[in-house]
Parts: C-alpha cells; sequence; structure tokens
C-alpha cells in the first residue's frame, strides 16, 4: 500500500505540513518495503489558484493509496475520490509517527472535506 | 472624457462624490453615464434611483466534457493556465468555478469532445435619472470574478460619451479593470490613518498602471492632517476637501444628495467639477503639445 503524506521538507524526520494543495513536498511511503518516494509540489506551492485540485492529480499520477494530512478543501477531496485515493486529515506530528499510527489503525477516513476553499 | 472614481478603503465616499458629481454635472452636461462598477455591492442607484430601463443577464462559456468523444489525451488540461480542469485517469474533471472563459481547452481538444455552456454570472442595468444616464450591474452571489462583468457595464457606454465610472473598494482586480482607459482617476479618502494607509496604496497602483489623478478628501477637519502632508509631499493634487459635518451623514442616511440636501455643500462639488476639469484640459493640452 501506498502512503503519501503532505510533508514540510524532503527529509524523513520531516513534520506534516497542514495544508494540502500547497504542501511543499509529498512524501510517499510503501507499507510494504518502506521504502520512501519523495515528490516536490513546488509548481502548486505558488499557484493563482486550483493548487488543490492539481496536488490531487499529482498525487493520483503516484498511484498512491491513501492521503494523510492537515486538512483538505472541496476540490480537491473530488479530484481525490475519483482518483479513489482515500483521506485521512487532522494529521499532525513528523510523518514517521504517522504513518506508524496510519499502520496501527489509529486513524479513520475523511467522510467529506473539513475546510472550505481557499482555506 | 472619462472619470473614474477609486480609494482603496472602503466607506471613504466613493460612491457619495460620484453619484453628487454625475448629478451635479448632468444639469450641464446631458448624456454622462454614471456607470456603477461595483456589481459585487452595487450602491449608487440607491441615490440616483433611476429608471430601469433595460434589463438583461450575462452569460459566460464554461467547457462541458463529452465522455463519449474525450479520450483523455489531457491536451485541454495542458493549455489550461487557471487550473480548471484536472486529469484522473483518463477522465477530465472540470471546475467552472476556476475558469476564465478564455476558450482555450475548446480549441485544444482534438476529438470535439468539449462544447462550450453559457453560465450566468450577473445581470447588467440601464436606465436613466433625470437627465444623468445610468449603467450598472449586479453580480450573481457565488460567482468569483467581478471583471467580465465590470467589462460589459462599461461597455454600455457610448464610445465619445462621457462618464462618471464608481469604482468598488481595494486595489485589486476589479478596480483595475474599472480604472482602466479612464482620463482621470479621482481617490477619495478620509483623513484617517486607515483612510491615508489604503490611499498610499491606491497612488501606487494608478501611478503603476499610469493613469492621471487626484484626491478628494472627504470628512475633511478630522484633526489628522498627516493626509495633506502625505499629497504635498508626494505632489499629488487635492481637488476638493468635503467637510466633517453630521448633517452630510444624516442627508446621506436618507438616501439623499449632499450637493441639494445641504445649504452650502453644492459649492464643494462645483469646485470639483470644475477644479476636474481645468486638470483634464491641462492635461490634453500637455499631449498636444508632446
Amino acid at each position: 500500500m501506498l502512503i503519501a503524506v503532505t510533508a514540510k521538507s524532503a527529509d524523513p524526520n520531516s513534520e506534516v505540513e497542514p495544508r494540502f494543495g500547497r504542501a511543499p513536498y509529498f512524501q510517499i511511503i510503501d507499507t510494504e518495503s518502506d521504502e520512501i518516494k519523495v515528490v516536490e509540489n513546488s509548481e502548486n506551492v505558488n499557484a493563482m489558484q486550483g493548487a488543490g485540485i492539481q496536488a490531487a492529480e499529482s498525487l493520483a499520477n503516484t498511484n498512491a493509496d491513501v492521503l494523510l494530512t492537515g486538512h483538505c478543501g472541496p476540490k480537491a477531496f473530488h479530484t481525490l475520490k475519483t482518483a479513489g485515493i482515500r483521506i485521512v486529515v487532522g494529521v499532525d506530528g513528523a510523518v514517521k509517527e504517522a504513518v506508524e499510527r496510519f499502520k496501527n489503525n489509529e486513524y479513520e477516513y475523511a467522510a467529506s472535506p473539513d475546510v472550505e476553499s481557499h482555506w | 472624457m472619462r472619470i473614474a472614481i477609486a480609494s482603496g478603503k472602503g466607506g471613504t465616499g466613493k460612491t457619495t462624490v460620484a453619484v453628487n458629481l454625475a448629478s451635479l454635472m448632468s444639469e450641464t452636461n446631458s448624456g454622462l453615464y454614471y456607470v456603477d462598477c461595483d456589481v459585487e455591492e452595487p450602491n449608487g442607484h440607491l441615490f440616483l434611483n433611476p429608471e430601469v430601463t433595460a434589463k438583461r443577464p450575462l452569460f459566460l462559456p464554461k467547457p462541458s466534457i463529452n465522455e463519449e468523444l474525450c479520450d483523455g489525451c489531457g491536451e485541454c488540461k495542458v493549455i489550461c493556465q487557471y487550473n480548471a480542469l484536472a486529469l484522473i485517469g483518463e477522465k477530465v474533471l472540470v471546475f467552472p468555478e476556476l475558469c476564465h472563459s478564455c476558450g482555450g481547452c475548446t480549441l485544444a481538444c482534438t476529438r470535439d469532445a468539449i462544447t462550450e455552456v453559457p453560465h450566468e454570472i450577473g445581470s447588467i442595468f440601464e436606465g436613466k435619472a433625470g437627465e444623468l444616464m445610468y449603467a450598472g450591474g449586479e453580480l450573481k452571489i457565488g460567482i468569483p470574478s467581478a471583471v467580465p462583468l465590470i467589462k460589459e457595464v462599461k461597455s454600455m457606454v457610448p464610445n465619445m460619451d462621457d462618464a462618471i465610472l464608481d469604482a468598488p473598494a481595494g486595489t485589486s482586480c476589479p478596480v483595475i479593470e474599472t480604472v482602466r482607459g479612464a482620463d482621470y482617476v479621482l481617490l477619495v479618502t478620509e483623513p484617517t490613518p486607515f483612510g491615508l494607509n489604503d490611499l498610499k496604496i491606491a497612488v501606487e497602483t494608478v501611478r503603476l498602471l499610469g493613469l492621471p489623478f487626484g484626491v478628494v478628501i472627504n470628512r475633511a477637519g478630522m484633526r489628522d492632517e498627516k493626509t495633506n502632508g502625505y499629497c504635498e509631499e508626494e505632489g499629488i493634487k487635492i481637488l476638493s476637501e468635503i467637510p466633517n459635518d453630521r448633517k452630510a451623514a444624516e442627508v446621506y442616511s436618507r438616501g439623499q444628495m449632499l450637493y441639494t440636501g445641504i445649504p452650502g455643500f453644492r459649492k464643494y462639488f462645483k469646485e470639483l467639477f470644475l477644479k476636474l476639469t481645468a486638470e483634464i484640459e491641462s492635461l490634453t493640452e500637455k499631449s498636444t503639445v508632446i
């Protein structure tokens, strides 16, 4: 299973970035091999608009199954859902710990976006 | 001539200056337009009470994808500069609220899978208040950009006709669209720290646009001389100072004109009109010399 986590940096000890669309990086963790792939999101950090949608699209291209992030707005939510990516919001702390908590079934999937557009 | 009335800060008296100036000028200039470009919260009509003679909706085209024809090539998404399209697998998602109706995606589609569907964004009004011509618009609630509607409202004024354009507050796109092409911009401010702060931003904006401008100080005499000091330092002309008077607030709250409602107020707007005309004339002379 591939778990994508929004991250403040590319470092394996990075903190979770609370924003989805404008997160500087996505860390994609393979739960079977513990391999980490880092995807840069710099193009969307400064996007005029639609950062969440484009971030969701690039995440879809990584074949991630799950997204762990702080917040997710309605357009990103819709796009991620279309891509079949399940979403966990309210995630914070270190990326590593978040992945562990996910593995221990400590999270619930979000049924709807938790913030409004342009949060 | 086209005179745009802008401010930066909201509530400084843009509409007050615009409707009073327009109405006074229409006494001698028949065919003058008052154009309410504040389509998100228009209120000039409350003072002018125009008789609306025509009202029509404005539509903008937005893409609609025919999934049977679409093969998910993604060309439409590549050309979209506004991130209004996303490609998930072979499915194209459309986000109409982000679309700027440029038509690029429709042209880029190689399979004719995109048709443009009209979306209503607001209404345009035309009318008359005495001798004054009136044009205005009202943006539909939830529509993100006022710019296309402002453009359409401005286009209601025939090319050669004079107009007073009442801008929205702020210095963002709707204001830029309002002042674009104006012969002169009047920046209405109030002598408070907030008024001055936003005046400076508005001055920067009109300077960047290369538009001639002057300042009107509304509610003058509030014992904050910093605004006058700033204008002096920057070499900005103050065309009128409308005094801070409780009667102005009373008359305004009844939706009446200051220049007819308060004895002695006519002279402030008359003076503004004369100075404005002189300013614009001197600008035209300068450009003729060049």
